[in-house]
């Protein structure tokens, strides 16, 4: 499978790194150099500084072979942006946008596009824990 | 007719004065609370601080019952997905949004939205379709100044062909701001390209270096 990831941060990088430790075709972006320093030196896949929203840093990081693409920057907008570029122009078969505001996520759900909200799946998660009676945290269990 | 305008830059404020002027009803929407004061010092109530791309914003604005959504901000993205939430979720029948990048336009195009704007080139097509085949023509005169702008095309029996453009020795104070390529680019950056046959010239000149800027860039002589 090969993997298209846009924005290095924790999650981008986080997910890049465990892709690739199982042996997938990873290839990361993000438009600061300085942003792949949260990889490490065994880091197995490509990185590619380069505008997510630009076309042709996309085609550069090999958006028109991928499976997956999946865009986990600070911007909601962006985000969505390029989600919605690589399903609609270059016909990835798995698109996933992270999305910090959850009103905006449902909007895009209802589009087609596949979202995660982050706040609302944190929050659940954190009600789990509150809720749970055995005292455990869902880890720990 | 209701029209939200989505960002209050100086687009989306010059719009939402002149659709004022014009006795629309207008909501200006602008993120930045310090602009924002500036914006409703003219506007008043037709000003509103808020993020535009989010639902709650766009409810408390009343986007339900616009007859046009405008997303004029800086940045392509939020204007494509301010757009799509108006149409998605309020079913706006009219958006149009900005496009600073022109490459964005088919995007936006396929991802719903229904009509760009891009300022770059809507000015330049404007000129590029004033141009006559003529040697040297005035496109326009600039008030006050007595230069005014003219156009140019660049024949092979030009004496300065190959020559850097900042190098060139022009008729006194004239001077070349922008060249369209025989293949149509624009080129605003013009100091370092050398000037070549085909190529259109749009230059500032003052009408009596005219004749002269002309054999300059085509090697004819006025009659």
């Amino acid at each position: 499978m090969k993997f298209l990831i846009m924005g290095c941060g924790r999650v981008g990088s986080g997910l890049a790194r465990s892709l690739a430790d199982e042996g997938h075709d990873v290839t990361i972006m993000d438009v600061r150099q300085d942003a792949f320093r949260r990889l490490t030196a065994r880091f197995r896949g490509n990185a590619i500084i380069g505008d997510g929203l630009d076309s042709a840093t996309l085609q550069r990081a090999g958006i028109e072979n991928a499976d997956v693409f999946v865009s986990v920057t600070q911007g909601d907008n962006r985000n969505l942006m390029a989600a919605q570029v690589a399903k609609h122009i270059f016909k990835v078969p798995r698109v996933i946008a992270r999305v910090y505001d959850d009103s905006r996520a449902d909007v895009f759900r209802e589009l087609g596009l596949q979202t995660l909200s982050s706040p609302r799946f944190v929050t659940s998660l954190m009600r789990d824990m509150i809720f749970d009676e055995s005292g455990d945290t869902p880890e720990d269990g | 007719m209701y029209v939200i305008v989505a960002g209050g830059g100086r687009v989306g404020f010059g719009l939402s004065q002149a659709l004022l002027a014009n006795g629309d009803e207008v909501l200006c929407i602008e993120k930045d609370a310090q602009r924002c004061a500036i914006v409703a010092e003219d506007l008043g109530s037709a000003s509103y601080q808020g993020d535009c791309c989010e639902v709650s914003v766009l409810e408390d604005a009343g986007t339900g019952r616009a007859d046009v959504f405008v997303a004029v901000t800086g940045d392509d993205a939020d204007n494509l997905i301010a757009c799509q939430v108006a149409k998605a979720r309020f079913r706006v029948p009219r958006t149009v949004a900005r496009i600073n990048d022109p490459r964005n336009r088919e995007i936006f195009s396929v991802l719903g939205v229904d009509a760009t704007v891009n300022s770059t080139d809507v000015i330049m097509s404007q000129i590029v379709q004033e141009m006559p085949s003529r040697p040297l023509t005035q496109v326009l005169s600039l008030t006050g100044t007595g230069r005014e702008l003219c156009q140019v095309e660049v024949t092979p029996d030009s004496p300065l062909l190959g020559q850097e453009i900042r190098l060139l020795a022009l008729p006194g104070d004239s001077e070349i701001i922008l060249i369209v390529e025989p293949d149509q680019t624009v080129r605003t950056q013009v100091n370092g390209l050398q000037l070549e046959a085909g190529q259109v010239v749009l230059a500032i000149t003052r009408e009596e270096q005219e004749p002269a800027l002309r054999e300059a860039l085509t090697g004819v002589a006025p009659e």
